[in-house]
C-alpha cells in the first residue's frame, strides 16, 4: 500500500545519491515540485531518465544533481535549447554530464519492457540512423517466425519513478487524465515510486479516459498542489507558456540561474511553490 | 496584398495536405501549416501529435505538442507507447509533417549534433524525439524548413532520421515501411525527389524568387526540374487565416 507522506519525506525515503531516477510527464503533469525537492535535498550523482528533459531536468542538472542523462529530446518545447543541459554537457558546469540518447519510440518501448518484466522490447526503429551506433541498449534481432530483422531495445528499470497526478484518495489510489504520456509504464518499471498530486480526496469519481494506479502498486503519495508548474494539470491549471519563454533568458546565464535557484528552490523551504512564484508579475525574475 | 517569405512557405506547406488525410504533426512550422490547412481547404485533416492526441482541433496554435488545447479538442487521447506502437509503427498514417535543423540531398535529417564529432559537437541540438519513426513509418513525409547553407548540406553530420538513406533501394533494404520524403518546402521554393536518383531537385519557386536565390542557399549542386513551376502566391483568404492563427498562439 502507498504511504501518504509529505513531499520531503517521500523524496528522502526513495531518492539516494547514485540512483537512477525517472521523472515523467509528457509536457503535461511534469513533477516540478518533486524535482525542486530533490535539488533541496542536494542529491548527487543521479542518472536522470526522461523522454523530454525540458525545464525540470535543466534545473536539476544546473543544480548539480546529475552525472548522466538518458533521454530522447532535450529542448525547451517551442522555445529552443536547454542551456543548463548544454552547459553541463559541453563545459562540465557545474559538473560533468554523460549522455545516452534514444528516439521517443525507443524510450517508450524501453519503459514498456521494464513494466512488462521483459529484458527488452521489440520495435521497428533506429535502422539506418547514426543513433543506432552511438547509443547503447539497441540491437538487431531476427524474427523467429518471418526472418525479418527488427530492433530490440533494452528495458529501463529505474530505481525510482516520480510522476505528478491530479488526485489520490486517502488509501493512496491515484487517478490522472488528459495527456497520460508514459507515466504508467514508468511507475511499473521502477523499483520505487513517488506520486505527487494536486489534491487528496475522499473518493475518486470515475472519469472518462482516466488512468487509475492502485495504491498497492505505488510506494509513496504526497500532496503538492500546483506541483506541475510551469507544466500543468488538466482541470486544475493551464500550461504557463510565458514561463517556458522566460526560462530561456534565466537559464542562459549561470549567475541568473543560480540566483533563481536560490530564491525559488533553496529559499522556498517546505512550501514548493510560494505565492510569489505563481504571481504572474514575479514568476521568473530573480 | 504583401506577404513575407515565411508566410509563403507556410501556405505552400498547407496546400500540400489534402482534406481527410491523417497527418502526424511536428511542432513549430509543420504545426502552423497543418493548422492552416485545417482552417482553409482541409477541414477534415486528422492531426496526430506525438503526445498521444488523435484528431486534435485546436482553435489556437499550441506552443508545445502537449498543450491542454490538444487534449481537450482531440477525438481520442492515448498513451505515448500506444501512439508510437499502435498508430504510427504499422504504417496507418498518411503523412509525416516534419521540421529539420539540417538535411542533405537525399533528405536524411539531422536534429542531433552539428559538427563531425558526436561526443564534442559544435552545436548540440535537442535530438531525435519522434522523428526517426515518423520518417520511417508514415506513408509519405513532407519537410518544412527555412532555406540556408547551414541547413541544406551535401552530407548531414548525423543521420537522426532516414530519408532515402544512401540512395535508391536503401529504404527497402532497411525495412522502412513508408515511401519516404515526397517534398521539402522552404521559404524560397519546393524540392521533390528525382524518381531515378532520389536526389531532391527544385520543382517549384515562388513569385519573386529566382533559381539563383535557391541554388545560392543550397549546399549541394542543386538540379532544376525540367517542369519547374512558379507557384501561386497566397490568396487573401489563406493569408488572413494564417495571420489569425498566429495572432492566437496559446500563451
Amino acid at each position: 500500500m502507498a504511504e501518504i507522506v509529505s513531499l520531503g519525506e517521500a523524496i528522502a525515503a526513495t531518492v539516494h545519491d547514485g540512483d537512477t531516477v525517472a521523472m515523467e510527464g509528457f509536457t503535461h503533469l511534469i513533477p516540478h515540485a518533486a524535482g525542486h525537492e530533490v535539488i533541496r535535498q542536494r542529491r548527487r550523482d543521479l542518472t536522470l531518465v526522461r523522454m523530454t528533459p525540458d525545464i525540470i531536468y535543466d534545473q536539476m542538472i544546473g543544480a548539480g544533481c546529475a552525472s548522466k542523462l538518458v533521454f530522447s529530446w532535450a529542448g525547451n518545447p517551442g522555445v529552443g535549447s536547454l542551456h543548463r543541459f548544454r552547459d553541463a554537457f559541453e563545459h562540465a558546469w557545474p559538473t560533468k554530464l554523460e549522455i545516452e540518447e534514444h528516439s521517443h519510440a525507443g524510450m517508450a518501448n524501453r519503459y514498456a519492457a521494464g513494466a512488462s518484466g521483459l529484458p527488452f522490447a521489440l520495435m521497428r526503429g533506429y535502422r539506418g540512423t547514426s543513433l543506432a551506433s552511438q547509443t547503447v541498449g539497441v540491437a538487431e534481432v531476427t524474427c523467429p517466425f518471418t526472418g525479418e530483422i527488427l530492433t530490440a531495445v533494452a528495458a529501463l528499470r529505474p530505481d525510482v519513478a516520480v510522476i505528478h497526478a491530479q488526485r489520490a484518495d486517502r488509501l493512496g489510489n491515484v487517478q490522472y487524465w488528459g495527456i497520460t504520456g508514459v507515466q504508467k509504464e514508468c511507475v511499473l518499471a521502477a523499483a520505487r515510486s513517488v506520486i505527487t498530486v494536486e489534491e487528496i480526496v475522499d473518493v475518486l469519481d470515475p472519469r472518462p479516459g482516466a488512468v487509475v494506479l492502485p495504491s498497492w502498486a505505488i510506494s509513496y503519495v504526497a500532496a503538492a498542489p500546483g506541483g506541475a508548474h510551469p507544466s500543468y494539470a488538466l482541470g486544475y491549471s493551464v500550461r504557463d507558456n510565458d514561463f517556458y519563454l522566460a526560462w530561456d533568458a534565466v537559464s542562459r546565464d549561470r549567475t541568473a540561474f543560480t540566483a533563481w535557484l536560490d530564491k525559488y528552490v533553496y529559499g522556498a523551504g517546505d512550501a514548493p511553490f510560494p505565492d510569489s512564484y505563481l504571481d504572474p508579475g514575479d514568476r521568473v525574475a530573480p | 496584398m504583401t506577404y513575407t517569405p515565411d508566410e509563403m512557405m507556410t501556405v505552400a506547406a498547407a496546400r500540400a495536405l489534402r482534406d481527410g488525410m491523417t497527418c502526424f504533426v511536428g511542432i513549430g512550422l509543420p504545426s502552423e501549416a497543418a493548422n492552416l490547412a485545417r482552417a482553409t481547404h482541409a477541414p477534415n485533416l486528422v492531426l496526430i501529435y506525438e503526445s498521444g492526441t488523435i484528431g486534435a482541433r485546436p482553435g489556437a496554435l499550441p506552443l508545445s505538442i502537449g498543450d491542454g488545447i490538444l487534449a481537450e479538442t482531440a477525438e481520442s487521447v492515448v498513451s505515448v507507447p500506444e501512439i508510437f506502437n499502435y498508430w504510427l509503427q504499422p504504417g496507418r498514417i498518411d503523412v509525416g509533417f516534419l521540421g529539420a535543423a539540417q538535411l542533405d540531398k537525399l533528405n536524411n535529417i539531422n536534429t542531433t549534433v552539428i559538427g563531425p564529432d558526436y561526443c564534442v559537437p559544435r552545436v548540440r541540438l535537442p535530438g531525435a524525439g519522434g522523428t526517426p519513426e515518423i520518417a520511417a513509418a508514415c506513408r509519405e513525409v513532407i519537410v518544412v524548413l527555412r532555406h540556408s547553407l547551414r541547413a541544406f548540406v551535401e552530407q548531414v553530420d548525423f543521420v537522426t532520421s532516414v530519408g532515402f538513406g544512401e540512395g535508391p533501394g536503401s529504404r527497402e533494404r532497411l525495412g522502412l515501411a513508408g515511401a519516404g520524403p515526397r517534398r521539402i518546402i522552404t521559404d524560397l521554393g519546393v524540392l521533390q525527389p528525382d524518381p531515378d536518383t532520389c536526389e531532391f531537385v527544385l520543382t517549384g519557386i515562388y513569385p519573386g524568387t529566382s533559381i539563383a536565390d535557391v541554388a545560392g542557399k543550397t549546399g549541394w549542386d542543386l538540379q532544376i526540374s525540367a517542369d519547374l513551376r512558379v507557384l501561386p502566391p497566397p490568396s487573401e483568404f489563406e493569408l488572413a487565416a494564417l495571420r489569425g492563427l498566429l495572432a492566437g498562439t496559446v500563451r
